[in-house]
């Protein structure tokens, strides 16, 4: 069980609580488990938590927010509900946001003339329509904002944006209006802060990682919002991490591109503009924030399946690790080729020397072990799965000192593809339904 | 002629980097506001595209951020196809950002770190 949401409910105030579970790859498996049963397709592990925390949340009246209902807000919801009768809770509200999910709608677009073109790539859906395991609309904050308007303690959607979450319940509580741009940037500025666990509190922390105290009991980020949109960023008092201008800056630059235009359904928040001031310990003040008018358009987030990967490690010991390694690699290669198997591509790294800095990977004088990582990639199954089983035999036939074969053949995964698209804000319509226990 | 000094990036900057598809970005932070200019100057399209050289195979676009003390470095097709496709260890390329900090820069100005 995470500690993370209970914390938060628990060990100081707070209003609202964001719980983001989607990441790109997420619909598609949340699909398949759909289809194998109609009750499914949401984020498991969601219905224990909310089960642990709703307790306390109920009696301070903290409402949760989330999007791990996945391609099936309603069966969570009727989960969750199911759990809270056997309980005996009383005048439990939950909304769902439904609309986003148009997996079975691709035809009927295209044959509306929305194309859902790959925006990255410009290629037309028709090279993979009938491959698609998923495909999601975007909504942003007002769906929520809408649940929050009829009362629902609980707030269960499909595919929202992070930033979404955490806007919302600043626009329900404050009566911030559609084209309060500057406002609803911050809101959205506030939310990209708080979308990564602790990575604004001290997690992942570059400048200096050794001066973040107790991150053991690391306190998630709180955005201690304002009517005028100013935005305290800050955690629980008696929890480890820091929360600091420079933590906060580094969150701020994670997974961002031009800080000019970040869009969401909500605005086009100027990143450029953001104002920070300390103002206490762990307090961290965002203003000034600007935004600009939101596009016509939501992005549609569809994935396919294309090929598959096996990829598989071998320890080499002391001495002549790396070259070793590196002998076993040529070996390895050259047993596959021999084989007449094909694959898209085939990498192979070598942790412990260069996997994550690749050429810029400066050579240590002596090393005491070193692990190939090998990896391959391509459309044919059997081909894929015929590589798991050339890489035990290296132990007994190719270079000496190796171990760390233990986690067996490498299997299999399928490659899912992602395609982002664009579609009118006016082709879909969010729908919000709050029901009550 | 020469240079004033040779320094680290990693003694003047943090760093933070993700993924977005097959494209890793890399925000870089001066530790002091007068290390900022160092960093606008020095730190060109150019030069980052020759550090990343083998690990960027597409272009690399800058965006300056002077109100973080901020540069924000998109490296394009960074991530071996990204994602599920990406065979690399790094797929999601969290440490490109210790990567850029490895960067030695010989300036021409001499500064106390």
């Amino acid at each position: 069980m995470q500690t993370a949401p209970y914390d938060q409910v628990s060990k100081g105030p707070i209003d609202y609580i964001m719980m983001d579970f989607l990441a790109e790859v997420t619909m598609s498996i949340m699909q398949k488990q759909k289809k194998r049963n109609p009750e499914l397709g949401y984020a498991k592990d969601l219905v224990p938590l909310v089960e642990h925390i709703l307790p306390t949340c109920m009696e301070k009246d903290i409402k949760i927010i989330t999007n791990g209902g996945g391609v099936n807000p309603a069966g969570c919801r009727d989960a969750i509900f199911k759990w809270a009768r056997k309980k005996g809770i009383k005048n439990l509200r939950i909304g769902v946001v439904l609309g986003d999910d148009i997996l079975d709608q691709l035809h009927a677009l295209n044959a509306k003339g929305i194309a859902l073109n790959n925006m990255e790539t410009g290629e037309g859906l028709d090279s993979v329509r009938e491959k698609v395991m998923s495909a999601n609309v975007y909504f942003g904050a007002w769906p929520i904002v809408d649940a929050l308007n009829k009362g629902a303690q609980i707030i269960i959607t499909g595919r929202t944006t992070d930033t979404g979450l955490t806007l919302a319940p600043m626009i329900h509580e404050f009566g911030w209006k559609q084209d309060d741009w500057d406002k609803i940037a911050a809101g959205t500025v506030a939310g990209h802060i708080l979308e990564c666990g602790g990575q604004a509190s001290g997690g992942n922390f570059s400048a200096d990682w050794r001066a973040v105290p107790d991150i053991a009991h690391i306190g998630f980020p709180i955005a201690e919002a304002y009517p005028n949109a100013e935005i305290v960023i800050t955690k629980h008092e008696n929890t480890g991490g820091l929360v600091s201008l420079q933590t906060v800056k580094e969150q701020l630059l994670y997974e961002i591109g031009n800080p000019s235009n970040y869009i969401t359904p909500d605005c086009v928040a100027d990143f450029t503009t953001i104002q920070l001031e300390e103002v206490g310990k762990n307090r961290i003040k965002m203003f000034g924030v600007k935004g600009k008018v939101a596009t016509d358009s939501y992005k549609v987030s569809m994935s396919y399946l294309d090929g598959y990967t096996a990829i598989g490690t071998l320890t080499y010991a002391w001495p002549d690790a790396l070259d070793k390694a590196k002998a076993a690699d040529q070996i390895l290669r050259t047993r596959l080729a021999d084989l007449g198997l094909k694959f898209d591509e085939i990498r192979s790294e070598f942790m412990g020397y260069d996997s994550c800095h690749g050429p810029l990977s400066v050579m240590p004088g002596e090393i005491n072990e070193v692990v190939l990582r090998f990896g391959v990639r391509g459309h044919d199954h059997a081909a894929v799965e015929r590589f798991g089983k050339e890489l035990a035999p290296l132990i007994l036939t190719g270079p000496p000192a190796v171990t760390g074969f233990a986690g067996g053949r490498p299997k299999p995964s399928e490659v899912i593809a992602y395609w982002p698209a664009l579609m009118p804000k006016s082709a879909v319509k969010p729908v919000v339904e709050v029901a009550e226990v | 002629m020469k240079r004033a000094m040779r320094i680290k990036l990693l003694d003047i900057a943090h760093a933070r980097s993700g993924d977005k598809g097959d494209t890793g970005n890399v925000g870089v932070i001066a530790r002091k506001r007068e290390y900022y200019p160092l960093l606008t100057k020095y730190l060109t399209v150019d030069r980052v595209k020759k550090h990343f050289e083998g690990i960027a195979l597409g272009k690399v676009e800058r965006f300056d951020m002077p109100n973080l003390w901020a540069i924000n470095f998109l490296l394009h097709e960074a991530l071996g196809g990204g994602g599920t496709k990406s065979l690399k260890n790094d797929a999601q390329g969290k440490t490109l950002s210790s990567a850029m900090l490895r960067m030695e820069l010989d300036i021409d100005e001499r500064i106390t770190l």
